[in-house]
């Protein structure tokens, strides 16, 4: 299969993800849909290194794997406090800030 | 010294004297500022005496000097210096200007002691003759208009003096908006000469004058128009007069001076200082003769009917200030000058006995309260009847000298200008009449109550204090007349000033004998040599028959009041009940106070609280406010977008996204 | 043989990510998540790219599925509400995604990206082991490694911060902690938010401060 299989397969992906965030209420499956996107952009890096035989796209993919992990955890952290401080867990009614 | 020199010295001490008055009005004890404002204005009168003197020294053709203390502005143009201009007009109006006002304060000095303003009010009257003899002095037109406004200011000031008193401020009020639109004029007139001559100089103006404007040419007569309605604010006449009788709210030593022997004689100075271009203007020429004339004769008949003291006093001095616009209109120069001379002799005179009637009617002025006061106050009873008799015309008094010269150059003159010969000695026969008019109602007949009592125990009625023209109750604190009223009998300081102006109003017109001497047309003749009317001159034939006309009419008017206030008291009344309508007509002011209501104060009232109710709310506040309501209304509307939501925020962040990747697909394909 | 292998990687990774966003229960979107990342995972080794499918697997599948696992286990279920707020959001989001999909597809596809129809170059041996990577990783992009292992400092002393149990001295008189006794007056302050619900957004938005009062004529 070439390459353009993987991209449009990383764009569907990347397309589902963002549908999703846009779509769904709860805290925790938003950040799952980031998940998503995240993996669909590392599937192109991945599909684009091996187009050019070139190992930088892998690379790019493990830092963006590390940098995924480390937005999980932030993100989980958030929704742990925002449940210990009883409040909703819902972005809807989490709207403090606004004008 | 130079003559300019003394110009600067007569114009630096009533300066310093209001200045060193004004700063220690804590300071000074009794009747200190007194002294001093009086002091001041002698120096400056001496130092008057002095520029006369040493102007004499030059021949006749030299005596026209300037000299530059500073320069003001010198741009674009422009260049303004602060200078004076001494020739025997200005020095024969600083003479008269600082020695009338030297006798005033001399008789201010006693009658207003008392008032808890008698300091603030000699500071003000040494500025008011300090901006006379500024205006008098200056050399070009711009000095001329500063003065002229100074003036303007000292008067609205001293007419309202005693300021809690409400018909005193509102008259200053009235004095001096309507002396604000003739300053209008003066300096419209101002900015066209400057424009035709590019200069401001009096020297350099009048001598380019005839060669720069023809005769009759409009902008020389629209300068002139405007100098004239400047003039006739500041002089009263028509229809720029109905501040003068309000005018009378203010203390009597101030309606001597101001409005009567200085201030309102600034629009004839200013007419005959600016004869050149008046000679090249007869249209506007006549136009001031003609409103002169006018002047004369609606004055003199309000004279005869109104019952306030110093407002006869006042209208008489509106008519006689007719005389001399007449004069310096026709060409008489020195005829009028003199005559302002003469005038301001006895007309202050005049006031100040009136001011002494006044004080012995525990400040009353309605001369239907007043009678045989002549008995009880002597000395003043004999100064009044010496300037009743001056103004009247009667023989050998200076009035008569020189009123009838003006009437006879105008006979000279020939043509239309009969007319004013005529109606001018109309007018005389009225003045006579009602001059005699407050002699025999005041001094004459049963005594009144306050008369009798002043006879009897030698005191000046006490009454309670109140506002002469309302009757409204007032006390005497600051800002109010003080407690107590001096008559000349018993204040020194009066009697000397009402004597020298006794003595001057029956003996000054001896300078200027037809035939004789001609002490004041040959020393005002280096000035108005350049006019074309300098060679009318009548015979001195023509002017002892002038003047003998006038004596009949003096005679014959003083005979007709005697029969009408003496002989026959009731005919006044019945003539009252038959002329009911013209009677009210003349003391409503022949109606020019409703008429000016009508025609200009209430449409700027109208158009005030226009401007103030709809225009400012609707248009200004509208745009104002609806600019306001605008950007908060779209900041609402923008606001709209920050509702918190978390998914919106992301969704406006895809569409952006997706919006932006089409653009560049189309971009680049 | 290639091609199977490819289809079977899309339909696990486009199933798992659907049911991801399908799923009523975060539970099930977690495991879902799984699928999704285990096909990504064997797509990788299609590509060539063992050491990055391994790391998919062991970082992604092992470590940070299993603390979604832990967090949905604390959080528990939550039913969210059929009522929409915003207007338009739940058409719009669909019709955007397709949008995206088509404009990047058209992107990459209609590029002069020569290379994109081709399966690649014949690559060397070592290419996409972790040899190969560990080698390029330390040596030529030494920095992003290093800033990626700060990156994760951070993120651990983050997550404990937010996350961390104060320990005061002593348990409050109700039995609170401190942290619960704030939670409790949070939860007091936020109940306005609920009664503000069911206002739509506009009033909130527009609502004006009222003009301050002009000079009365």
């Amino acid at each position: 299969m070439d390459t353009s299989w993987y991209i449009v397969l990383s764009a569907l992906l990347f397309a589902v993800g963002a549908a999703g965030v846009l779509l769904r209420r709860s805290p925790l499956v938003i950040l799952l849909c980031l998940e998503l996107m995240l993996n669909a952009g590392n599937l192109a890096l991945v599909a684009f290194s091996r187009m050019l035989g070139n190992s930088d796209g892998q690379i790019f993919a493990i830092v963006v794997m590390v940098a995924a992990a480390c937005e999980v955890v932030v993100g989980l952290g958030l929704i742990v406090a925002i449940y210990r401080r009883r409040l909703p867990l819902n972005v809807d009614e989490l709207r403090g800030l606004r004008g | 010294m130079t003559p300019t020199a003394f110009a600067w010295l007569v114009l630096l001490f009533p300066l310093l004297g209001s200045i060193v008055i004004g700063l220690g009005y804590r300071v000074w004890p009794g009747r200190a500022p007194g002294w001093i404002g009086t002091g001041a204005i002698g120096l400056s009168f001496a130092a008057s005496i002095g520029a006369l003197i040493s102007l004499l020294d030059h021949p006749d053709s030299g005596r026209q000097l300037s000299s530059t203390l500073w320069t003001y502005a010198n741009a674009a143009g422009l260049d303004i210096k602060l200078n004076v201009f001494v020739d025997p007009l200005s020095v024969f109006m600083i003479l008269v200007v600082s020695g009338v006002s030297t006798l005033i304060h001399l008789y201010s000095v006693a009658y207003m002691d008392s008032d808890r303003g008698y300091t603030r009010f000699f500071s003000l009257l040494n500025f008011f003759v300090f901006s006379m003899l500024l205006l008098v002095l200056a050399g070009n037109f711009v000095l001329l208009i500063v003065g002229w406004a100074f003036v303007g200011f000292a008067s609205y000031a001293l007419i309202s003096f005693w300021y809690r008193r409400a018909t005193a401020t509102t008259a200053g009020m009235k004095a001096f908006v309507i002396n604000v639109f003739g300053d209008v004029g003066l300096v419209i007139a101002a900015i066209l000469i400057f424009r035709e001559f590019g200069q401001f100089d009096y020297t350099d103006v009048f001598s380019r004058a005839p060669h720069v404007f023809h005769t009759n040419e409009w902008t020389v007569v629209a300068i002139c128009l405007l100098l004239l309605a400047g003039a006739f604010a500041k002089s009263a006449q028509l229809p720029l007069h109905t501040w003068l009788p309000d005018a009378m709210e203010g203390p009597t030593p101030v309606s001597a001076l101001i409005h009567a022997a200085t201030m309102v004689t600034a629009g004839v100075y200013l007419i005959a200082r600016t004869h050149p271009l008046f000679d090249l203007a007869p249209t506007a020429a006549d136009i001031a003769a003609f409103t002169g004339l006018a002047t004369l004769l609606v004055a003199g008949t309000i004279a005869l009917v109104v019952t306030d003291l110093k407002r006869i006093i006042a209208y008489s001095t509106m008519s006689q200030i007719g005389y001399m616009v007449v004069g310096v209109s026709i060409g008489a120069y020195s005829a009028g000058l003199f005559h302002l001379m003469t005038h301001a002799f006895f007309k202050a005179l005049l006031f100040m006995a009136a001011g002494s009637i006044i004080a012995a009617m525990a400040n009353r002025q309605d001369i239907d309260r007043m009678s045989g006061l002549g008995r009880a106050m002597p000395f003043t009873a004999a100064t009044l009847i010496i300037g009743a008799l001056a103004l009247s015309g009667f023989t050998g008094t200076s009035g008569f000298f020189s009123k009838d010269e003006i009437l006879s150059f105008a006979a000279d003159r020939g043509g239309f200008y009969l007319i004013f010969t005529v109606l001018g000695y109309v007018g005389a026969l009225i003045t006579a009449v009602y001059s005699f008019r407050i002699v025999f109602r005041v001094l004459v007949g049963e005594p009144c109550p306050e008369a009798r009592e002043l006879q009897e125990t030698g005191q000046v009625v006490h009454a309670e204090p109140e506002n002469p023209a309302t009757g409204e109750q007032e006390d005497t604190d600051v800002g109010f007349p003080g407690a107590e009223h001096h008559i000349a009998e018993q204040a020194p300081p009066m009697r000397i000033a009402m004597g020298a102006l006794a003595f001057l109003a029956l003996f000054a017109g001896l300078v200027q004998i037809p035939g004789v001497d001609e002490v004041i047309h040959n020393f005002l003749a280096p000035t108005f040599a350049d006019s074309k009317l300098a060679a009318i001159q009548p015979s001195t034939g023509a002017e002892w028959e002038g003047l003998a006309i006038g004596t009949l009419i003096a005679l014959s008017g003083i005979g007709i009041a005697y029969q009408l206030y003496v002989r026959q008291p009731g005919t006044t009344a019945r003539l009252i009940e038959r002329l009911g309508p013209l009677h009210t007509f003349l003391l409503h002011k022949w109606y020019f106070d409703e008429l000016i209501d009508i025609l200009i104060v209430r449409p700027a009232l109208a158009i005030g609280s226009f401007c103030n109710r709809t225009f400012e709310r609707v248009v200004v506040q509208g745009i104002v406010n609806g600019t306001v309501d605008m950007v908060r209304g779209a900041g609402g509307v923008v606001r709209t977008v920050q509702s918190g939501f978390v998914r919106s925020y992301a969704l406006l962040l895809v569409t952006g996204f997706a919006a932006l990747a089409l653009y560049f697909l189309i971009q680049s394909s | 043989m290639e091609a199977v292998a490819f289809f079977a990687g899309a339909i696990g990774a486009l199933g798992g990510a659907i049911a991801i966003i399908a799923l009523r229960n975060p539970f099930y979107s977690v495991l879902a998540l799984i699928v999704h990342l285990v096909s990504l995972a064997g797509l990788f080794l299609i590509l060539h790219a063992e050491f990055v499918a391994a790391a998919q697997v062991v970082v992604y599948a092992g470590a940070v599925v299993v603390l979604y696992v832990f967090v949905a286990a604390y959080v528990g279920g939550v039913q969210e509400p059929a009522w929409e707020p915003i207007p338009g959001q739940q058409f719009l989001a669909p019709l955007l995604g397709s949008v995206l999909f088509v404009e990047l597809s058209i992107a990459v596809l209609g590029s002069s990206l020569k290379a994109l129809d081709t399966d690649g170059p014949t690559i060397p041996l070592g290419f996409g082991s972790p040899g190969g990577i560990g080698r390029i990783l330390l040596e030529r992009f030494l920095i992003a490694f290093e800033a990626a292992s700060m990156l994760l400092l951070l993120a651990a002393v983050g997550a404990v911060v937010l996350a961390g149990r104060r320990r005061a001295s002593g348990e409050g008189g109700d039995g609170a902690t401190p942290s619960e006794r704030f939670a409790q007056s949070a939860a007091e302050r936020m109940v306005e938010p609920e009664t503000q619900l069911g206002r739509p957004a506009s009033e909130e938005g527009g609502g004006p401060i009222p003009p301050t009062p002009g000079p009365a004529y």
